[in-house]
This record gives C-alpha cells, structure tokens and sequence, in this order.
C-alpha cells in the first residue's frame, strides 16, 4: 500500500499579507481555504477533508463551523509544530486513497507580529502538563537559543562555520528581491549575516526567520478530479513523518528527523536526492535548513557548511534551488509556522509559476520538507515529495 | 554567594516530587534502571531507555561535561543555555552559571550548583566550571 500517485496537489494560496492587525486568525484561515480552493478552481461544497493544526483557534470545530463546510467527511488536526501541513498533505492523500474524502484542504494562518509576540527570543510554555517543562522552562530554552545548541555543536563536530551558514541566508535573499510580497528583499551579503548582531551564540539576528501575520492553504485532491480541473498535475509521489526526541538523554543534537523522513519518501516516490530539481527546505534558521539538507541525503554528513556555500541553494546558480520564494527567512513564516508555505512554492515550481527569476528550468520533481518544534530539544520531521504530471 | 538572574521555579508533579525535595536539600538525583542499568535523563518512571519500570533514584555525582551551550544575549540578563553530559551518561539541559560567559566551552568540565528560584519553590539544578 501506497501513497505514491493517489492524490494531487490542486490547489495552492499563499496570503499575501505580513501584518493583520485588521483581521483575526480565523478570517486569515477562511481567505487561505477560499484562496486555494478558487485556485483549484473548486467551489467550498466540493471539500470533504478539512486539515488544520494547533494555530486554528478552535481547531476543527470553530473552523469547520466558521467555514461552514456542509460536506466534511473527514478532519484532522495533527499538530507536530510548523511542519505539520506538509505530513497533512501526505496524510489527506491517505484519507483520499481509502475513499475517506475526495477534496482536502489543508489551512495554516495566524498573527504573531500584529500581536506583538516574540516569538523567538522568550520561553513559551506549550503545555503546562508537558513532562518536560520543569526540566526545560527555568532554563529559558527558546526557538533560537535552542537551534544555537545544535548549531554551536554542529560547529565543534562537524567544523561549520556561521560565514557559512551564513550563505544560506544570503541564497534566501537573492530569491526574496523578487518577491513583492517578501517581508525582506533586500539581497544581503555573509558579510551583512555575520555582522547582524548576535541574538544567541553562534546564531545572529539574519541567521533567524522573519516573524509575519498570514499564511497559506492547499488543496488535493483524487486524481480523477484533479484531471477534470485546469490546472498542471502535481502529484505527491512519497512522503515520510516522525518526531525525534531526547532518547531518555542519549541523543545526538546534530541530527533531525529528516534522517528518517527523508529516506522513507525516497523509498516511497523511487527517486534519489541527486533527481530533485527544487526543495523547499524549512528554514526557521540557518541552522535548521544546513542540518536538514544532510540528513535528507543532498550531501554527506557534517559537509553542510561546504555544500551550501557559493550560492549553491541560489536558483540558477547552484545544484540545489532553495526556497525560491524567500523562505522563512526572508519572506514569509506566517504564525511561526513554515510548512504552508514549503508546500505551496514548491507547487508553484512543478507548475512553472514561481517567479521568472528564480524559477528552475524543467522542474518535474520538488521535495519539501520541515521541522516543527525546537532542533534543540524535540520536533515533528516530514517529507514529501512531488512530481509533474 | 553569587549573584544569579531570575529563574523560573519548576513544576513539581507526583513523579517528580522526590527529586525537588532532595534539590532543597542540596542533594542532586537521577534516575536509574534496574533492567538495563542505564541512567537517564529527565526522570521518570518507566525507562526511557527500555521500557522496564524497574527504575529508582540515586544520588548522582553531580559532575558532568559541556555537551553544547549558547550565550543568550537578546535577553534582559544573559544567560548560557546548555545541555551538560553527566558523568552517568545522559545530555541534560540547564544553565552554566558562576562564571565569565565568554570563557564557557564545550567539553569544559562542571560541577552541579542549585540555583534558587522562586520563595518557597525548591531550587534548580545549574552547572558551574571546575
């Protein structure tokens, strides 16, 4: 049993807003779903598959309500952090491959920086019941002291160093000056990386996401509809998931998930890391997309900090085209949450709408990939792969 | 007695009780199985390593070395964030505290240190250079 061609990417919206202070999260929900479903060219009494995730306030009830979806036959609200959009596409084509439901959408939105939370530098309690809370929280873990620890190890093992890390800060920002909606597009040099001021050791203030107000929705759909529709077949040939943890203290904080996910989606869609054309690599750090990119296999081990030099992520330049949307450090990473946005740039590639500038030549096969929670301490991992019909 | 920021009191539960009231008495325990003979960290009562319930606290060393770390400056009192390799096994996440900042490394070794936290709240368990 398999995923591999049971279900298509239809329909894709990304909002075009960074800062809602006019809207709150559950309309910014409603203008992603309705986006991505005129996009597909569907109308709302066609979703039978509602997915949202721990950004919806209200999870599925308040949402499918606000939507009013009269049709729904099957939800899910996994939630595994920011990557959890991308292993509901995979679960979606799971529901569609057993006849559960025939349309999916798969909604992400919110408004961290109209409500002025920061995110990156404060600790947050996610759960007060979480066993790891008193063990964590009086020590200030936070998203970016917590990525500095894999980072900082990374460093000492491996021989990193931040001018490269650095660099894939900078391929971001190639891509984002052509993006209106980017939240930053302003092309930036390792010098200006580096020079950015230190937020946590050894990750400076451009080695961190952008925090924006927004998000995104896709549809898929089966693959008889998904032919009935207008628009390029994108299809979700494999797919993997899992969350990685501390191993009771035994862990090795240079890896991430994606040393599982990233083989099993291989496997899955029968293709190799040297065949992809474009990834969408979860970037809520420099860190986070160095450590992924070896994991999922596009170099060896430790090699991270070479391959990614140079301008190899940039489009058109380099092996391995990168978030040619901006990614999360320069665009968008709407309620702290990247995976929309991994999905729908990657949809926008195979269908050849991503921008003239940075869209890669032939693109037939696109991976996206993501890291939900903390590198440092415990995450949700997914992979999917994609291919053009 | 040196001076520490403000750090957040823990959240004691029914599982854990034990390890915060010996942390008022300036006691630092672990966790270890009977089963597989491993120490783990943070303490529960199910091994994490095998699965066995056959687990119980001991007094640990409270001697460890820097497995990684990070000087946190966007703060309002900076701090240094790491995760320290006990001397029993397990990587446990805390503070490094009573020293130049500039001067923590990994590898480095430390020696355990209770840091107080709230009044009445029991103490948490940082790491100092030796």
């Amino acid at each position: 049993m398999t995923i591999k061609g049971k279900a298509y990417l239809v329909g894709a919206f990304e909002h075009p807003t960074r800062f809602a202070p006019d809207k709150p999260t559950a309309q910014l929900h409603a203008e992603v779903a309705m986006g991505a479903i005129e996009d597909a060219g569907l109308s709302k009494d066609d979703v039978d598959g509602l997915f949202v995730s721990g950004d919806a306030p209200g999870g599925l009830q308040s949402m499918g309500n606000y939507l009013s979806l009269k049709n729904l036959r099957h939800v899910d609200a996994t939630d595994i952090g920011g990557v959890s959009p991308i292993v509901q596409v995979a679960h979606a084509a799971e529901a569609i491959a057993l006849g559960k439901c025939n349309v999916a959408v798969v909604t992400l939105a919110g408004r961290p920086r109209a409500d002025d939370i920061h995110t990156g530098t404060v600790p947050r309690i996610r759960h007060v019941a979480a066993p790891d809370v008193q063990w964590e929280f009086p020590y200030s873990i936070t998203a970016a002291t917590g990525y500095a620890l894999v980072a900082k190890r990374h460093m000492y093992q491996y021989g990193t160093t931040s001018e490269q890390l650095a660099w894939i800060k900078v391929a971001a920002s190639h891509h984002a000056q052509h993006n209106p909606n980017a939240m930053l597009r302003d092309v930036v040099t390792v010098e200006d990386v580096v020079n950015s001021p230190m937020i946590s050791d050894p990750l400076h203030r451009l080695d961190c996401c952008v925090i924006t107000d927004g998000g995104g929705a896709v549809v898929i759909a089966r693959p008889e509809i998904a032919r009935s529709l207008k628009r390029p077949l994108v299809k979700l040939i494999g797919a993997g998931e899992t969350t990685k943890h501390q191993e009771g203290g035994y862990m090795d904080l240079t890896y991430s998930g994606a040393a599982r996910t990233g083989p099993r989606a291989f496997q899955e869609a029968g293709v190799q890391p040297s065949d992809i054309k474009y990834a969408s690599i979860y970037d809520s750090f420099t860190i986070t997309v160095l450590v992924q990119i070896e994991d999922l296999g596009f170099c060896e081990k430790g090699k991270g900090g070479a391959f990614v030099s140079d301008g190899n992520l940039i489009s058109g330049v380099g092996k391995l085209p990168f978030n040619t949307d901006g990614g999360g450090l320069c665009n968008n990473h709407p309620t702290n949450r990247g995976g929309i946005t991994k999905i729908i740039e990657a949809v926008r590639q195979l269908r050849g709408e991503a921008h003239p500038a940075v869209q890669v030549k032939n693109c037939d096969l696109a991976l996206a990939h993501g890291t939900g929670g903390n590198l440092g301490a415990r995450h949700g991992s997914g992979t999917i792969i994609l291919e053009r019909e | 007695m040196a001076n520490y920021r403000k750090m957040a009191a823990p959240s004691p539960d029914p599982e854990t009780q034990p390890f915060w009231d010996a942390a008022r008495q300036g006691k630092f325990l672990i966790r270890g199985c009977n089963s597989c003979g491993k120490v783990h960290w943070f303490p529960r009562t199910i091994c994490p390593i095998c699965g066995s319930s056959n687990t119980e606290w001991r007094e640990g060393s409270g001697k460890g070395t820097i497995y990684t770390y990070t000087v946190m400056r966007r703060a309002k009192e900076p701090y240094v964030l790491a995760y320290v390799e006990l001397d029993e096994g397990p990587r446990m996440l805390t503070n490094i505290v009573d020293c130049d900042f500039e001067r923590v490394d990994i590898g480095q070794k430390v020696q355990v240190v209770f840091v107080p936290t709230a009044p009445e709240a029991p103490p948490v368990p940082c790491f100092r250079p030796v």
